[in-house]
């Protein structure tokens, strides 16, 4: 298969996915389109990097920085909370393919994979939540104006 | 200010931040929805203390606290969209706080859900959909398996979590079912690879976005609530492996 074939498959797979679990998780309807470019973006990165052969860490990482970038931009246009982009953009990244693996392995005794499993299932969802992380770092960069609100007490 | 007065502003924040954490909204964003809350409402200092379980506010160096329990945790989103939407119609000064108690109750009871036929068609899609770009393989002849099952694994999910209240109950009997489709149709020859079958069908279900939440939770300095929701996330995923693997165990 070419790889623009495969390109715009997994494009178009990973926007329908993640507008599915859309609905599954009861998103705002005017959201429900948008969100579907934060999974495709996190995923096409993903999916690039990890085939230009650069591990899955960096892969997720970048993957998530691209989810919350995207979902920060659609947050402030729609003015929306984050969460709203982010969770269904997350859904092709999440390790929940690996995280069942490793139970199973678990039940069935395979003890070995279980742990490599394992371990690989937590070092993902890190790469992924520092990849957030640095999203919500560089939106508090670009706002327009820092401003301090006066509830927060400073211990 | 009354005490009367200070007692409902207290409830109502309690209220809103209820439903944020019911619905999964981030710690940060409940505590500073209440936090806005009650400054717009005329408190200068509050004190908010919030996990997954349970929260609390208070006036800062007065005797009025208020704590609430949560008792069910989803994602709903529209509840959290709601939410924010009602905190800010509040701060411009377009509802008072008696039409933002009564808004918050709204939000709470009657939320528009998807139909529920929708909601098993979106888990089939995702089961099928996931499932190529999962394998890497382009499976093509599994689509359809994957797609069955997932949806009658989201269908059983549903229909048990509708009779009971105990938790993975549903993850465990909705893998199950998962499982012995997957094996059922392999055998018939209706699908070619049974693992890819399943990782497909048990996407609707796996917390791979609750066990990113708790890390960046964890991250973030809320040790309580990462814990804790990390916790719940590992307990759904031993739901659903322990039941794929029952099946695993006696057809296999």
């Amino acid at each position: 298969m070419p790889y623009w074939v495969q390109f715009i498959i997994q494009a178009l797979f990973s926007y329908i996915s993640t507008v599915a679990f859309g609905i599954c998780i009861n998103l705002p309807r005017r959201a429900l389109l948008w969100c579907g470019f934060a999974g495709m973006a996190g995923w096409q990165v993903y999916w690039m990097l990890f085939n230009f052969g650069s591990g899955r860490m960096l892969a997720n990482l970048l993957g998530a920085l691209a989810v919350g970038i995207c979902g920060n931009i659609m947050a402030r246009y729609k003015r929306m909370p984050v969460i709203i982009f982010n969770i269904p953009g997350l859904v092709p990244l999440v390790p929940g393919g690996t995280a069942y693996g490793a139970i199973r392995n678990l039940v069935l005794g395979n003890l070995n994979e279980a742990s490599t499993q394992g371990v690989s299932v937590i070092m993902i969802a890190g790469a992924i939540a520092v990849g957030f992380m640095l999203a919500q770092i560089l939106a508090d960069i670009t706002r327009k104006r820092a401003i301090t609100p006066k509830w927060v007490s400073r211990h | 200010m009354k005490i009367a007065q200070k007692n409902k502003i207290l409830e109502t924040c309690l209220i809103a931040g209820r439903i944020m954490i019911e619905s999964g909204s981030e710690m940060y964003r409940v505590e500073d929805t209440m936090n806005r809350i009650a400054y717009n409402a005329g408190i200068q200092k509050s004190v908010v203390f919030t996990t997954p379980t349970g929260l609390f506010i208070g006036i800062e160096n007065q005797p009025y606290v208020q704590l609430g329990a949560v008792a069910v945790r989803t994602i709903n989103l529209e509840k959290v969209e709601n939410v924010n939407t009602a905190s800010r119609q509040f701060a411009t000064k377009e509802i008072t706080l008696d039409q933002l108690m009564l808004r918050l109750k709204q939000i709470d009871q009657d939320t528009a859900h998807f139909p529920l036929w929708l909601q098993i068609t979106a888990a089939a899609v995702i089961s099928a959909f996931l499932m190529i770009i999962f394998s890497g393989e382009y499976d093509w002849l599994d689509i359809i398996p994957s797609a069955v099952a997932g949806a009658l694994g989201y269908a059983v999910f549903a229909a048990v979590n509708r009779v009971t209240t105990i938790r993975f109950i549903g993850e465990f009997l909705s893998a199950t079912v998962i499982g012995i489709v997957a094996y059922l149709l392999t055998r018939w020859h209706l699908g070619v690879d049974i693992d890819n079958i399943i990782i497909g069908a048990v996407m609707p279900l796996v917390p791979g976005v609750a066990i990113t939440n708790s890390i960046r939770d964890l991250l973030a300095g809320h040790l309580l609530s990462g814990m804790a929701r990390g916790m719940e996330a590992i307990l759904s995923a031993f739901a659903i492996g322990t039941g794929i693997a029952l099946v695993f165990r006696f057809f296999m």
